[in-house]
């Protein structure tokens, strides 16, 4: 099996606090992966790894070897926004940017093309596909030029999933992309990350034991910064092998 | 249930009931300073503002001959056009510095950097205007004339300039809360899809902060409209419809400036002097109104 993020002995500080500690892991090719343990334990941190957004935090060092697709994102040759291009974020907060729906999902596209080489009926169609493959098309169709942060949270989530869409990423790292969502509203998200995996590779950080379950393959249990346990999914949470997993699902889960 | 009950008016403490009514106060007497100054002003003005002057020739003629003895004339026009020519002057030279200079400091400068430049920018608004003006009147004169090769350099331009640098530090101040101001998940969001410092400036923060940024040009232009001295001293004083950069103005504080010491109290020429006063007053509250408003927007808009 192919692996499209491998990890090998990374460690990360902030200032000299260190919040990853040997982490080595390897998330397949077109599944979806889940990442849980309780908060504060390095979930969000090892996840800002894989498209260095870690780095805008002045005293972060990092220590170890990621690989994304095959390559080493510290090589100098890496350019940042090629990395981001191919590796999509989806964060814990809903963050569309304060521009019209429309603008929301063309900015990637146009940050990363040149100036005015987008037509407008491309960009329509753009548009259109990325809300459909979200399930916003019929909601938001006739409210496009509308400001993308005034909309409900849960279509604020699902707009910041669909503008990732236009770019092709490879990989979709999501945070906890239900906490601000209700249960129909986490539903609707699982279903498309169901739609979408294939053909894309889904890393999920959750605190629902339920979702973990539902929509992994595989799942990652973290503590204190220490990789525990990563498994088949169903294997973790039916036949833990080490007790600090056990403890925590059998006290997350019942 | 002690605890929760409202405390009676007896067991406030007396310190704080008289550090309440000094702060009542202060916030008391600045409105009434505020308009005590316009009362004052406009009664001065009052008397031959409505009994006498010939309002539409204050406005458009460019005759200034407030001491002539056979005609006297008072029209402002020249010292209007003097003040907005040298204010827009100005503000092409300090818009684009000031908003550069903002988003350095807010986006692109290291916390060690940001300090000093603050400090620098502070220290460029406590020089006091006259100081400017002699700066105006010896160092930007000569280059003026060497330069341009000018018969003289007090001109708008060296106005103008002036005029900018003591704007600049308020552009920077302002803007740069402006850019703060915007919440750096923005900031995150856009860097999390590839763009690079200089397409989240442009394509999230000016968007995102141009509220803030428009204040903070305003309230620029204000600061250039009002001031007097480094005016008076740089730009020639004298009454003349501005033809380019390089021609000498006269703007309507100077005017004040300069010929209310020499005018017998409660004469005609006197109170065109507070009518002016009047003017300038109109003119800065309304584009501070503006600035305002415009502040309002950003704040409901986010
Ligand atoms: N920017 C930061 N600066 C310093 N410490 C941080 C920062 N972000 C996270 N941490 C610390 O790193 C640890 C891991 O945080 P995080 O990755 O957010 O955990 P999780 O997402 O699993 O709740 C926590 O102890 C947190 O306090
Ligand atoms: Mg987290």
């Amino acid at each position: 099996m192919n692996h499209s993020i491998e990890t090998e002995n990374l460690s990360l500080w902030y200032g000299d606090f260190q919040a990853l500690i040997d982490v080595s892991v390897k998330i397949p090719d077109g599944q979806i992966t889940s990442l849980i343990g309780p908060s504060g334990c390095g979930k969000t941190t090892l996840l800002r790894c894989f498209n260095r957004v870690n780095e805008r935090y002045g005293n972060v060092t990092t220590e170890g070897k990621i690989e994304i697709l095959g390559k080493n994102i510290y090589d100098p040759d890496v350019s940042l926004p090629e990395l981001r291009k191919a590796v999509g974020m989806v964060f814990q907060r809903p963050n569309p940017l304060p521009i019209s729906v429309y603008e929301n999902i063309l900015f990637g596209l146009r940050i990363h093309s040149p100036m005015r080489s987008i037509t407008r009926t491309e960009s329509d169609q753009i548009v259109e596909e990325a809300l459909t493959s979200v399930f916003l098309w019929e909601d938001l169709k006739d409210k496009l030029k509308v400001r993308a942060t005034s909309l409900q949270l849960e279509q604020q989530q699902k707009l910041c999933i669909a503008r990732l869409l236009p770019l092709k990423p490879k990989i979709i790292l999501m945070d906890e992309p239900c906490s601000a969502l209700d249960a129909k509203g986490t539903l609707a998200v699982e279903e498309l990350m169901e739609i979408l995996a294939g053909t894309y590779t889904f890393l999920i950080v959750t605190h629902n034991m339920a979702q973990a379950r539902r929509v992994s393959e595989e799942c990652i249990f973290m503590f204190l910064g220490e990789l525990i346990e990563h498994r088949e999914t169903q294997a973790l949470f039916e036949d833990p092998k080490h007790e600090k997993t056990a403890d925590y699902v059998q006290m997350r889960y019942g | 249930m002690n605890i929760l009950r409202k405390k009676s008016a007896a067991n406030v403490p007396f310190s704080e009931t008289v550090i309440e009514t000094f702060i009542r106060l202060c916030g008391v007497s600045a409105i009434v300073f505020v308009f005590g100054i316009f009362f004052f002003v406009f009664r001065e003005g009052a008397g031959f503002l409505f009994g006498g002057l010939d309002l539409g020739q204050f406005l458009t003629s460019p005759e200034w001959y407030p001491t002539s003895l056979s005609n006297k004339r008072y029209g402002t026009l020249a010292l209007i056009l003097g003040t907005f020519s040298v204010t827009a002057l100005a503000m092409c030279i300090a818009v684009p510095f000031g908003l550069g200079a903002a988003i350095f400091v807010s986006e692109f400068c290291s916390p060690k950097l940001r300090e000093t430049f603050k400090i620098i920018i502070e220290l460029l608004a406590a020089i006091p205007s006259v100081v400017w003006g002699f700066i105006g009147l010896t160092l930007m004169n000569q280059l003026i004339i060497a330069v341009f090769n000018a018969p003289i350099g007090l001109t708008m331009l060296n106005g103008g300039i002036m005029l900018a640098l003591m704007s600049v530090p308020i552009i920077v101040s302002i803007a740069e809360d402006a850019l703060k101001a915007v919440p750096d998940s923005y900031r995150e969001a856009a860097e999390a899809l590839g763009a690079t410092r200089w397409q989240v400036v442009y394509r999230v923060l000016l968007p995102a902060a141009k509220n803030g940024l428009l204040a903070a040009v305003l309230l620029g232009a204000a600061r250039s409209i009002g001031e007097t001295m480094a005016v008076l001293m740089a730009t020639g004083h004298s009454v003349n419809i501005p033809s380019g950069p390089l021609s000498w103005i006269r703007t309507l504080t100077a005017t004040i400036a300069a010929e209310l010491g020499e005018v017998a109290r409660g004469a005609e020429h006197y109170q065109v002097l507070f009518i002016i006063g009047i003017l300038l007053f109109t003119i800065t509250f309304v584009v501070n109104l503006i600035a305002d408003l415009v502040i309002k927007g950003i704040r409901q808009d986010s």
